[in-house]
């Protein structure tokens, strides 16, 4: 069954065929190159000629190099024992620990049928204002951070995997910079959540086909967690060079390129992935926080075009802060009557206001001028910004909102904010003089 | 005819090449054998003796050398009574079932038979002896909140047949034998409830083909009023990301005043059709007092699921609606997002290595949307009786821009068009219908004069808002500020509805004429104002009473109060009104 071929035919990038028989699609084969193995996966049959995607990338490879083919599709271990490791993008340890074999489950599996989801109804709370009161985390939610490159994103996302209230958080990185890489892991390390975490890296300097794995063998064992119960976090940075690998292998395959030199079937590609969020009835759930740089701040690029089709919303990452407007989780409405009478109207009413202190700063700076109400805005706006816009600050929901009426009530008067009078008086602060 | 057999010679991604011996047919179903598992695909290209096919499914594991099984048959749906309350696949597999036999995941090649086996009430309407042509009513049987007629199979095509026998009024199973017809040359025909019919294929048995006239009544007051769609028409509803296409779909789903609903989501998010799913077999529909599941079908094939699957998903949605139009019902088929529908044509088209047109789409995109379009009318029936099918559709452009190919496509067909604003949106003004931009050839249920003076207004408005972010209030006009705050108001308390208030969600035709009208002879009065102070503090109150008013339960007491209210406030002001204006209100 094993036959090992020992002819390559072609190699252009990291695409190598063979002429072999009785091959399946999507199969994986073992490459033997003059550097080591190599994992290779089939992507085109054309008669007896079979194309592979090869994992390590095709630089080096011989046309007498061998092809062994294993007669199963990629698979990875599925134990408790992977929490706490690292691995690469084809499940191979980067931690010096063992490799581990037992139990092996496939991966991109099947879809989950509709008609056995349900609706999502736990928030998850991650300490940070700007999502917890704003736009709230659901479980089993897919959320992108559209981010320009260069904002503390990975950061962020540190910080949510530390402080989620969730069983297990696994990273996918794509294209990482080592550095991150590394700061991601002391941080988790230091903050003593290595434990219940799982790492799927693929570093910018490794070979682009793992990149292009890292999001389905994240998911795969994600999926199997939800299953015994556990509530999953996904983490993924960053879902572009995802899509850049992708391109790079359809531009290999002579594919004809739909949008920007990206595959027609990004959309496809991008969607089997992200709905793998789901909440399962009677079992656990996966949720997907993945971050999304748009080349060029623009958010029409096609891949956080795509993107935005396909979330539940999206948080955009700008000037170090989540922007308010813009940034939207579709999925709050099913949470947020639920934590606390006050979190709707306090969430709607605040936004207002610093939509209207955005109005009165520009009108500031066209030089029209200023009332007393102006002024009064921005007086609000500064204090919104510092002491809840701002991603160091790390409080709880409750705290949250204790603090948003302590801004209101430091600079308006009751009737002004424009909140529902019975919110008012059961929350308003006793004695805060504007100061 | 002995059905083709061919093995598979190569494959990429979804599109399975195949070498067969014997006849084909072009779009005729075959199956991929793995072992047990059958992976139902569509002949998409014939080359000599290569086929190209479609796999519905997933291709790993498929390898050189599997046997492929030809059918003869196009892809089809099955029709028949207990259609109504099923949630399908794009290929009409029930999903619950699905769920039933293979757990949380959809397995491949698991196909699972339409129409539930259940016994019908049949009475039939002809007797022994009598002649019937296709798509004649037999009999008819009580589902849900209708009588669903059992007609002669529309595939039986050769002019008129003799009913040789019919069963008694009584309790059948639907794949039970009802009847036999005999066609002239003495062939007869052994005929049950269900019958099968090629999605691909328009349904054309009927008398004529009528001008849709009659507005499809969606209780969204901007389109009703501004916007409105007709009954057997079709409108196009394309829209950036977030700005709330599918929000707007599952309204009109849930308010549209047609027999049935069917619901195509096609290539879109999972959870969208879970809320549906969960929200409908609770929901009251309030013109039957049955569920709205009662008169719902759901067609889902979401993001993740097999792309082939989507373009079959569309087909099946509107052969569904084909179907219950040939009744006399009227329905309304609404597919979401049809983007993706295309975007599956140009995987494919790629895959076949077709020369690309615009943006990758292939050339044949335009007539394939329009052929789709056009299975919308509104029909004259052999029996005389009226059915319609209303085709809504979103589209999801990308980077939220109406140039591209399929926006374009589809406006060149469809007799509405609302476009939705990404502005208007950001700004939490929904429904993001821009007001300006969209437009509507169907005749809707206020007078189009009326209508035509209050867009006028709104355009002034939107000019006087843009000239204002230059000269700053300071250098605009008192009069001008008027019409500005006229047209804030009209978009404040008409055009933007609370979707989420039981009352202001879904406003009737009266409540929509009646207060419009109110509307109307504000914006065309003059009221004594001196400062731009005044004429803001007057409006906002006018706003503040309007909204107010809008939560009000229609003809109910606080709805007269809230009115006398707002007539104090207005005729208090009043100076004079506009005799254009007048000239409508008489009449």
């Amino acid at each position: 069954m094993h036959k090992v071929y020992t002819k390559i035919d072609s190699i252009a990038g990291n695409v190598i065929t063979v002429a072999a028989e009785g091959i399946k699609n999507e199969d994986l084969a073992v490459l033997s190159t003059r550097d080591g193995e190599s994992l290779a996966s089939v992507i085109k049959l054309d008669g007896s000629h079979v194309s592979l995607q090869v994992f390590a990338g095709g630089r080096g490879v011989s046309t007498g190099d061998n092809v062994r083919f294993l007669g199963h599709p990629m698979e990875v271990s599925f134990s408790d024992n992977l929490l706490g490791r690292i691995f690469n993008g084809s499940g191979q340890p980067r931690d010096n620990g063992p490799e581990l074999t037992e139990n092996m489950i496939p991966i991109g599996g099947p879809s989950v049928n509709p008609a056995k989801r349900i609706l999502a109804t736990k928030m998850i709370r991650t300490g940070i204002p700007m999502i917890d009161v704003f736009n709230t985390l659901v479980e089993s939610q897919k959320l992108p951070i559209f981010s320009v490159s260069g904002e503390p994103y990975n950061d962020l996302l540190a910080r949510i995997a530390m402080q989620a209230e969730v069983d297990l958080i696994i990273l996918g990185g794509m294209g990482l910079k080592y550095d991150d890489y590394l700061s991601f892991k002391e941080t988790l390390e230091e903050g003593g959540a290595m434990s219940r975490t799982i790492f799927f890296v693929h570093t910018a300097s490794d070979p682009t086909v793992e990149c292009m794995l890292v999001p389905d063998i994240s998911l795969a064992v994600a999926e199997r967690f939800a299953l015994e119960g556990k509530r999953v976090l996904v983490l993924l940075t960053d879902m572009t060079n995802f899509a850049d690998s992708l391109k790079e292998i359809a531009i290999t395959m002579d594919q004809v390129p739909s949008n920007r030199g990206y595959p027609g079937d990004l959309y496809s590609s991008l969607a089997s992935r992200y709905e793998k969020a789901v909440d399962f009835e009677g079992a656990g759930s996966v949720t997907i926080l993945a971050v999304t740089t748009m080349p060029g701040d623009d958010v029409t690029h096609p891949v956080p075009d795509n993107t935005g089709y396909i979330t539940e919303g999206q948080y955009y990452l700008k000037n170090g802060r989540i922007e308010p407007f813009g940034s939207l989780s579709r999925l709050k409405q099913l949470v947020n009557k639920d934590s606390r009478d006050d979190h709707r109207a306090l969430m709607d009413g605040m936004i207002k206001l610093y939509a209207a202190y955005k109005e009165s700063l520009e009108k500031k700076s066209m030089g029209f001028q200023m009332s007393d109400w102006d002024r009064k805005l921005i007086d609000y706006g500064t204090m919104f910004e510092r002491d809840l816009m701002d991603l160091s600050v790390n409080i709880p929901l409750e705290k949250a909102l204790d603090k948003g009426w302590e801004i209101l009530s430091a600079c308006f008067t009751p009737e002004e904010t424009g909140l529902r009078t019975e919110l008012i008086m059961s929350h308003w602060p006793e004695k805060l003089d504007r100061s | 005819m002995a059905m083709s057999k061919g093995r598979v010679v190569g494959i990429n991604g979804n599109m399975v090449s195949v070498e067969v011996d014997g006849d084909v047919t072009l779009n005729e179903v075959a199956y991929i054998l793995l072992g047990e598992t059958r992976v139902k695909s569509e002949v998409i290209r014939i080359r000599g003796d290569i086929v190209s096919m479609q796999a519905f499914e997933m291709t790993g594991g498929i390898g050189v050398g599997d046997a492929v099984e030809f059918t003869g048959e196009m892809l089809s749906v099955e029709l028949g009574p207990g259609l109504l309350g099923q949630v399908y696949d794009g290929l009409q597999n029930p999903l619950p079932e699905l769920a039933e036999k293979c757990g949380f995941f959809l397995e491949r090649g698991v196909y699972i038979q339409a129409l539930p086996r259940t016994k019908w009430d049949f009475t039939p309407s002809v007797k022994k002896g009598d002649v019937v042509r296709p798509a004649a009513m037999i009999g008819e049987v009580p589902e849900g909140i209708f009588n669903h007629k059992i007609m002669v199979p529309f595939s039986l095509r050769s002019g008129s047949y003799t009913v040789e026998k019919i069963v008694k009024k009584g309790k059948y199973f639907n794949d039970d034998e009802i009847a036999v017809l005999t066609d002239s040359d003495g062939n007869s025909h052994s005929l049950t409830m269900n019958f099968t019919w090629p999605v691909k294929k328009a349904i054309d048995l009927y008398e004529e083909r009528l001008k849709p006239v009659d507005p499809m009544i969606t209780k969204v007051r901007l389109i009703d009023t501004f916007l409105p769609v007709a009954k057997g028409g079709t409108y196009c509803i394309p829209g950036p990301f977030g700005a709330g296409k599918t929000v707007l779909q599952q309204i009109t789903s849930r308010h549209a005043e047609v027999d049935i609903v069917i619901i195509a989501a096609c290539g879109e998010r999972a959870g969208e059709v879970v809320e549906t799913l969960k929200e409908f077999p609770e929901l009251i529909d309030p013109r039957t007092g049955k569920t709205l599941m009662e008169r719902t079908i759901i067609i889902c094939n979401t993001s993740s699921m097999p792309v082939a699957a989507r373009e079959a998903s569309v087909y099946t949605g509107v052969t569904l609606a084909e179907y219950y139009r040939q009744m006399g019902l009227d329905v309304l088929l609404l597919a979401d997002s049809t983007s993706r529908w295309a975007q599956a044509m140009r995987e494919m088209s790629g895959r076949l290595e077709e020369i690309p047109g615009e943006e990758s789409f292939p050339a044949y995109l335009e007539s394939v949307i329009a052929n789709f379009y056009e299975r919308a009318g509104l029909v004259r029936l052999y029996d005389g009786s009226v059915g319609s099918v209303t085709i809504g559709g979103t589209v999801s452009p990308a980077g939220g821009n109406f140039e591209e190919p399929v926006t374009q496509a589809t406006l060149k067909v469809v007799g509405a068009f609302h476009g939705l604003s990404r502005e208007r949106s950001d700004a939490r003004k929904y429904p993001a219908i821009d007001p300006l931009d969209s437009w509507s050839k169907y005749q809707g249920v206020i007078d189009l004069k009326m209508t035509d003076y209050a867009r006028k207004i709104l355009f002034r408005g939107d000019e006087v808002s843009q000239m204002m972010k230059v000269v700053g209030e300071e250098g605009t006009s008192l009069e001008d500020y008027i019409i500005y705050l006229k047209a804030e108001m009209l978009d404040a308390v008409y055009l933007q509805q609370n979707s989420f208030d039981p009352v202001d969600g879904a406003v009737g035709v009266d409540r929509q004429k009646y207060v419009f009208t109110k509307i109307f002879v504000i914006l065309g009065s003059e009221y004594s104002v001196e400062t731009k102070e005044a004429a803001r503090h007057l409006f906002n109150q006018i706003r503040q009473k309007l909204v107010d008013w809008n939560g009000c339960e229609w003809k109910g007491k606080q709805f007269a109060m809230m009115e006398k209210d707002l007539e104090e406030l207005l005729q208090k002001r009043l100076v004079s009104i506009d005799s254009e204006v007048e000239k409508y209100i008489e009449r």
